[in-house]
């Protein structure tokens, strides 16, 4: 978009980050190579540019890593709570300190926007150790009998869409209550867990409580299938979450998952348009909609169609897609070509199957992994748009005509974790909201996250809480 | 009532209507709207746009003085910063106006003749706007008779806030017609119409009635100018042109005063009204202690170095 | 018979959709007491039943996940009266298929009238338990809720015929979901006829429905449905358990897994003592909330809250 008023570049500087050329597994409170010697590259998917070389984790890895796990755990366990708080404490505080440096490199490594990692992941990062910190102490009055007993070792497996946050989600509840784990983050995004590994030793945690082991899928399997790991946490996709559920089926290991998505947003005709249209837009193009409770899904009442469709449209023709380092970059890079070409694909079904297609005109950058923000009108239940999660920054467009239909198009998906309600009428958002089967219900506002609100779907999207007293549950014996 | 633009003729028909067709306007989320102006806050100007907006907004201010003790003196002073706002820089823009009480709006046209200088008076018994409408209309007479090229008027808050829109209409379709081509800007006082739904009302009823600029506040309560208010205000002007065509210019007042809230405001008008606001035909800082963080902040720019108070004019 | 008179047999019936088919196949199996003695024919439930009842299952969802907690209390109290009136009948058919004394099958029935009455109590008590609103740092109001997560096919205990049936079912429905119950295998009678006190209790038809035949036969359609939300594998052992873990993996049931016994050797050698210690479950333990949160969702919605306006204040 040409503008009279350009904004300059307004990179984030790139020297508060120092990425060493390679790195090792994390086990016992040591940074260790492979035990097969494999190691993998991890790229920005804004450039392709090679940031760093990371150990392969292979079966043998995962065992050793367990065995830490195990070892640590006994000590770790009978800590009081309130000295396992301190440490936890510790980790928020050096997080909060450390938290540019962070924000840089999961931007490098992810190819979200500096502005996003800096103003909502690491801050909720932070929040979110702070939050569970403050639980370790306290488990007695919360709900689950007194002295509740963590369940051992818990192996925890993270998606590339918040590696850092995800690794929040996953580490602070299982520390708070006692557990030691084995994480696994994902292959295209290893370097936040590692940089948390150095965090680990700086807060002086005890060796082996927490476990970093970068691999890929196979290292991830091998973990759910350890007999000595007693839950696993996995956030993903719903096809590798039930292949989990199998795994797992007949041993009394504990599970939560929080798997895809495909998010109503639902826009009734007295709607704040211009927050909701904010909203439409955070809601799917938040992360390049690579989020599992994105609201892919606009459900807009056809009354105020063509009105919501052009204001939304103008609103993404000022979207700033680039450098994901600059300070003004609303859209980063996609994060791999794998998932480019996943997006791709489907976006190329919409077409195929007659829905009609828009992208926001703007420039994308001759390397890295890029797309256009894009929306499908035009779009019924019947279209594999509005049936797969995208993730992707890829929103379609349906409309509804009364309440009751809103409702029903909405919970018309094997998925089940978030919505989102317009409307000015607070009766019909209690309404709605009571209707539909999600497990996060944005009213007037979209993609809000906090460590006290409890996370999580219903039906395929997974099971188990993550967040606020819930999310205690799933690491404690009850 | 010739100035209702003709696509909204039936609103402003009765009272009922008018009533009607404010309150059927979508409402306005609080959080988001705020959550919206605080995000594009976040926008990071560095360098040739830094330079380019430290220069718009300068010639975007209508440099203000509305004291009681405001003498020829005082004007004439602050007609002379307007038209050289940095004797040490002849390329500082000059600002687009010099906005004065009624009494001292002919002082102010003596000293800018032939600077391209406007002079903005504010008038209908300003600031608070509790007179009758003959007072206030006498009040914008006196103003246009010596030479002021802007009008600032005061909309009537109690009426407002009764629900008698229909008579804050018709006041400013009254004050309109008195200005002849002076350009009307229209005062909500937003910090007293407290909700962002009358903001949005208010905006919507001042453009019907014929605003050439709708205006946040006098800068004399608590709550003047904020990013949230004006991005509301913007939103309005922008939907007002879209539906009708015709293009209306908003000016935040009061409580703007560093370089860093006048280009978050510069960012609010670029990114949801658009370039086309990017003027100082169409939009205006209400402001007097910013013009000389702007000029710091100018001279920094181009000299590389943090500069101080010493090296700008007092008013 | 000792008077001399032909005693009238019962006929002993599925309860699906709140009437009391046969098996659509057309097949019973022999029921006897544990001594081996014929006690009656029970329905040999097909896949087809298993679909039937899953069916009226999810038909009943929506009106009873939908009713107040307090009336699903009234209902569940009125299941504690309404048994409480055919003690002796339950007594009796206790008695029999577990070969308890008569006493021993007494205490069990009043402990199983019990349950009902201490979950009737909770239907309205555990959305404050485990519900609440969430202090976010932000302008929000966060509420979480729990809901039931649908229908919910549960395998009741191969054992305890009467109390550990009444054990499983009445928490899955007190929280709002739908059953359909897999009676004990061997011992299917008491089950069989609490369908005959749920039809005569308020409870709507297709709430609860009770099948009996081979536990695996028809668990298995069950736990592979992708209309069925979770399932209760209490009555299964371990290989079965497995088996339909896998199954119910394939549309996310919620599963909850049979206890196993050896996991708390402290807890069976105290209760080896009491009449109820089989399944690996102490039914006559106090149940905790365990089986009323296993099949419940936490829904957590965010509403903002805001500032009430903008403050304005007085010159």
């Amino acid at each position: 978009m040409a503008s009279a008023f350009d904004y300059a570049p307004a990179p984030e500087s790139r020297s508060v980050v120092d990425i060493a050329p390679s790195y090792g597994l994390f086990i016992d409170g040591e940074f260790t190579e492979a035990a097969e010697g494999k190691v993998f590259k991890t790229v920005s998917p804004s450039t392709e540019e090679v940031l760093s070389e990371v150990a392969q984790a292979g079966a043998e890895d995962v065992d050793r890593a367990v065995k830490a796990a195990r070892r640590a755990f006994e000590k770790w366990s009978a800590l009081p709570g309130s000295e396992r708080a301190k440490y936890l404490f510790r980790i928020a505080r050096i997080i909060q300190e450390r938290s540019r440096e962070l924000a840089v490199l999961e931007t490098l490594d992810n190819g979200k926007p500096i502005k996003e990692t800096r103003d909502a992941d690491l801050p909720l990062v932070a929040a979110h150790f702070f939050y569970y910190a403050g639980w370790a102490d306290k488990l007695d009055h919360a709900g689950y009998g007194a002295n509740p007993r963590p369940l051992g070792v818990a192996g925890q497996i993270i998606p590339w869409n918040f590696p850092l946050l995800m690794l929040a989600w996953k580490i602070a509840p299982a520390l708070a209550t006692g557990n030691t784990v084995v994480l696994k983050p994902a292959e295209t995004t290893p370097l936040s867990a590692l940089f948390f590994a150095d965090i680990c030793r700086q807060a002086g945690l005890p060796k082996g409580v927490v476990n970093i082991l970068t691999g890929y899928g196979d290292a991830g399997s091998a973990l759910v299938e350890h007999p000595d790991v007693n839950k696993v946490a996995f956030t993903g996709s719903t096809a590798v979450g039930k292949a989990i559920a199998r795994q797992i089926a007949g041993t009394d290991k504990k599970a939560t998952l929080e798997l895809g998505g495909k998010g109503a947003n639902i826009v009734f005709d007295d709607a704040p348009v211009d927050q909701a249209v904010e909203g439409i837009v955070t809601g799917i193009f938040f992360n390049q909609g690579q989020v599992c409770c994105a609201g892919s899904r606009l459900l807009v009442q056809e009354s105020v169609h063509d009105e919501v469709l052009h204001a939304l449209k103008r609103r993404l023709s000022t979207l700033r897609l680039g450098d994901p380092l600059d300070k003004n970059t609303d859209i980063g890079a996609i994060n791999s070509a794998e998932q480019l070409a996943r997006i791709s694909a489907l976006v190329e079904t919409g077409e195929a199957e007659g829905a009609e297609r828009w992208s926001a005109p703007c420039e994308l950058p001759s390397s890295g992994y890029w797309f256009a923000p894009t929306l499908f009108t035009g779009v019924t239940q019947a279209h594999t748009v509005a049936r797969d999660e995208i993730f992707g920054p890829v929103l379609s467009v349906l409309t509804f005509r009364t309440p009751d239909e809103a409702v029903a198009k909405a919970n018309n998906s094997q998925y089940g974790l978030s919505a989102g309600i317009w409307t000015e009428k607070g009766s019909r958002i209690l309404a709605v909201a009571n209707k539909l089967r999600a497990g996060v219900i944005w009213a007037n506002t979209f993609n809000k996250f906090d460590p006290t609100s409890p996370f999580g779907g219903y039906k395929e999207s997974g099971f188990g809480r993550e967040g606020g007293r819930h999310g205690l549950e799933a690491y404690l014996d009850v | 009532m010739p100035t209702t633009a003709p696509a909204f003729a039936d609103a402003t028909a009765s009272d009922s209507a008018l009533r009607r067709f404010l309150h059927g306007l979508p409402g306005v989320d609080t959080v988001g709207l705020e959550a919206r102006a605080a995000s594009l806050g976040t926008r990071s100007i560095k360098t040739t746009a830094k330079a380019y907006a430290i220069d718009l907004a300068i010639s975007m201010i209508d440099l203000t003085t509305l004291e009681g003790a405001d003498t020829p003196g005082k004007v004439r002073a602050l007609a002379a910063k307007a038209v050289n706002p940095d004797p040490t820089d002849r390329t500082t823009p000059r600002t687009a106006a010099v906005c004065v009480y009624p009494d001292m709006a002919a002082t102010a046209v003596a000293a800018l003749a032939g600077s391209g200088v406007k002079v903005a008076s504010v008038a209908t018994a300003f600031p608070a706007g509790r007179a009758a409408l003959d007072v206030k209309l006498a009040d914008v007479r006196d103003a246009v008779a010596a030479g002021a090229d802007e009008i600032d008027m005061v909309i009537d808050r109690g009426a407002f806030l009764s629900g008698r829109y229909l008579k804050v209409y018709e006041e400013i379709v009254a004050v309109k017609a008195e200005c002849g081509s002076a350009r009307l800007k229209v005062i909500f006082e937003t910090g007293e119409l407290s909700t962002y739904d009358n903001i949005r009302r208010a905006s919507w009823l001042g453009m019907l009635a014929g605003a050439d600029f709708i205006k946040t506040s006098t800068g004399k309560v608590g709550t003047n100018a904020t990013p949230a208010n004006t991005l509301l205000m913007l939103e309005a002007v922008r939907d007002f042109r879209e539906q009708t065509g015709v293009q209306i210019g908003v000016k935040p007042a009061g409580g703007i005063r560093t370089t860093k809230d006048a280009i978050k405001f510069l960012v609010l008008v670029n990114e949801t009204a658009g370039e086309d606001w990017l003027d100082n035909h169409w939009f205006r800082f209400g402001a007097s202690s910013l013009l000389n963080d702007l000029l710091m902040q100018r001279q920094k720019l181009s000299t590389g170095r943090y500069s101080g108070p010493d090296y700008v004019t007092v008013d | 018979m000792s008077d001399g008179r032909l005693s009238v047999f019962k006929t002993y019936k599925l309860y699906v959709g709140g009437k009391f088919p046969r098996s659509e196949s057309g097949r019973v199996y022999e029921v006897s007491d544990s001594k081996g003695r014929w006690l009656a024919n029970a329905p040999q439930s097909s896949r087809k039943d298993a679909r039937d009842a899953v069916v009226a299952a999810r038909k009943a969802f929506g009106g009873w996940s939908g009713a107040t907690a307090y009336n699903r209390g009234q209902i569940l109290y009125r299941v504690a009266e309404m048994l409480e009136g055919r003690r002796e009948q339950f007594v009796r058919e206790v008695a029999d298929a577990e070969g308890l004394s008569k006493s021993k099958a007494a205490a069990v029935v009043d402990a199983a009238v019990d349950r009902w009455v201490w979950y009737a109590g909770w239907t309205d008590k555990i959305g404050q338990v485990v519900g609440g609103a969430n202090p976010v740092a932000g302008p929000f109001f966060n509420l979480s809720t729990p809901e039931p997560t649908g229908v919910v096919a549960v395998l009741a205990p191969q054992k305890s015929s009467f109390l550990g049936l009444v054990s499983v079912i009445a928490p899955v429905i007190a929280t709002g979901n739908t059953a359909v119950v897999i009676a004990s295998a061997d011992a299917p009678l008491p089950a069989l006829s609490l369908g005959e006190v749920l039809a005569t209790s308020d409870l709507p038809g297709g709430v609860v429905n009770i099948l009996s035949g081979k536990t695996a036969e028809i668990a298995a359609p069950l736990a592979s449905h992708q209309d069925v939300n979770g399932i209760d594998l209490t009555g299964a052992d371990a290989e079965l358990a497995k088996e339909l873990e896998i199954a119910a993996a394939d549309n996310l049931k919620r599963v909850s897994r049979p206890s196993v016994s050896h996991h708390h050797p402290e807890k069976e050698a105290h209760s080896a003592t009491r009449p109820q210690a089989v399944d690996g479950d102490d039914w006559s333990a106090d149940p905790g909330t365990r089986r009323l949160t296993a099949f419940l969702e936490t829904k957590t919605v965010w509403h903002p809250t805001g500032a009430l306006g903008a403050s304005g204040s007085s010159y």
